[in-house]
């Protein structure tokens, strides 16, 4: 057993880096491609029209809700750093498990934001609890 | 009619118009964009040409008053097509536009229209509510503003050089261009920029102070008279 699996240990450290920095990548070309025209390049939104995400208190208050966000979108009224937003979020149901994760560790990890990695795992899980 | 060739007739006819019928300007000239028409004169005379103004139309803005061209004589203006709930391009597009208002905030040579294509949704409570959300409490600095009807909505757009189509594949059901347009004092479009490109978003802050100083030259000229 141990024999068998360390060509496979071998390999799987050789695609991490690799496989890391891809994701990293993905993870901005999928905020380019689906969120940057509304959110702002840099994150900053759009005066009261659109929340910004740099810096936005309901990133880290809504944790564990932004998988759903982000797949389901929303229409409702949103207070973020103080000020009450009300406009329409789109939905990404074609965004899989994976994709989620790395676009949410992009803008978790830009403009001033620091929250701690999401892995595949808790997005999926998180996922399941969508209303 | 929407056609994307009139850019270089009408450049070329900027150049030749100026140089038979004004004295050479110093200060660059902007072009003079849209349909025009050559009529030959009847005593033989070179033709004259004749520059077709923006259609006449009757919007009413955010605050309930009307827009109208006259609301505009004498003025120029800047006009975009959007409408409130459009998960495309528009966010970025009144971000632009919102950009060069912000170099021109009091200048009332200068006013700013935006036009819906979802007249249905964007009732003037709407229209209301998303001015103020994009931080415009003067109407009258910049109108958000509605034809009240869908198909004349686009029309007016492709007179202003904005493309709609109505699209079910397009995020919010309709696809469009984010044109910015720049009118003069007497209707004629004078400018046409990518609003989604920053560096043509440049090219019309650049162009404004132009436009402007044309227009008050023709002021002082009919002054004088
Ligand atoms: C059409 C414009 C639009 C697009 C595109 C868009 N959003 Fe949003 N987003 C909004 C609006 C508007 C809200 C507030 C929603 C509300 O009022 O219910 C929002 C809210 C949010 C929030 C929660 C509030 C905050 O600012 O922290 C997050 C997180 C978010 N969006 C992320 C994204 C991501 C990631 C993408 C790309 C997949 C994206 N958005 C694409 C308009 C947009």
């Amino acid at each position: 057993m141990p024999r068998r699996s360390l060509p496979f240990a071998v390999l799987a450290l050789l695609a991490l880096p690799g496989c890391f920095s891809n994701n990293r990548h993905q993870g901005e070309r999928l905020y380019v491609q689906h969120c940057a025209s509304c959110h702002g390049d840099q994150g900053q939104g759009l005066e009261r029209l659109i929340p910004p995400l740099a810096g936005s208190d309901y990133l880290t208050d809504h944790r564990g809700e932004l998988p759903c966000l982000l797949r389901n979108g929303q229409n409702a009224v949103i207070v973020v750093n103080g000020i009450g937003y009300h406009n329409v979020m789109p939905s990404n149901k074609g965004l899989s498990p994976a994709q989620l994760t790395n676009l949410l560790n992009y803008i978790e990890s830009h403009w001033g934001n620091e929250a701690a990695p999401r892995t595949i795992h808790d997005v999926e899980k998180q996922l399941e609890g969508c209303r | 009619m929407f056609k994307r060739l009139f850019l270089l007739p009408a450049l070329a006819a900027t150049l030749l118009t100026t140089a038979c019928t004004e004295p050479p300007k110093t200060a660059a000239t902007l072009p003079i964009l849209g349909e025009r028409d050559v009529r030959p004169r009847a005593d033989g005379g070179p033709a004259d040409t004749i520059y077709q103004a923006v259609p006449t139309y009757q919007l009413v803005d955010q605050a309930g008053q009307p827009v109208t061209n006259q609301t505009f004589a004498g003025r120029a203006y800047v006009t975009d097509f959007f409408f409130a709930t459009c998960p495309g391009i528009c966010p970025k597009l009144q971000s632009a536009l919102l950009t060069v208002y912000k170099k021109f905030p009091t200048d009332p040579r200068i006013s700013f229209l935006s036009i819906t294509i979802d007249p249905e949704h964007d009732s003037t409570a709407v229209l209301k509510d998303y001015a103020e959300r994009l931080g415009i409490s003067d109407a009258a600095r910049w109108h958000f503003a509605s034809l009240g009807d869908r198909a004349k909505s686009f029309e007016l757009a492709n007179h202003l050089l904005t493309g709609v189509v109505p699209d079910s594949l397009a995020p919010g059901g309709l696809a469009h261009n984010g044109v910015l347009a720049l009118v003069d004092d007497q209707g004629r479009i004078r400018g046409a920029y990518d609003g989604l490109n920053a560096e043509q978003v440049a090219n019309l802050q650049r162009d404004i102070p132009i436009l402007l100083a044309e227009i008050d030259g023709r002021k002082k000229g009919v002054a004088k008279q």
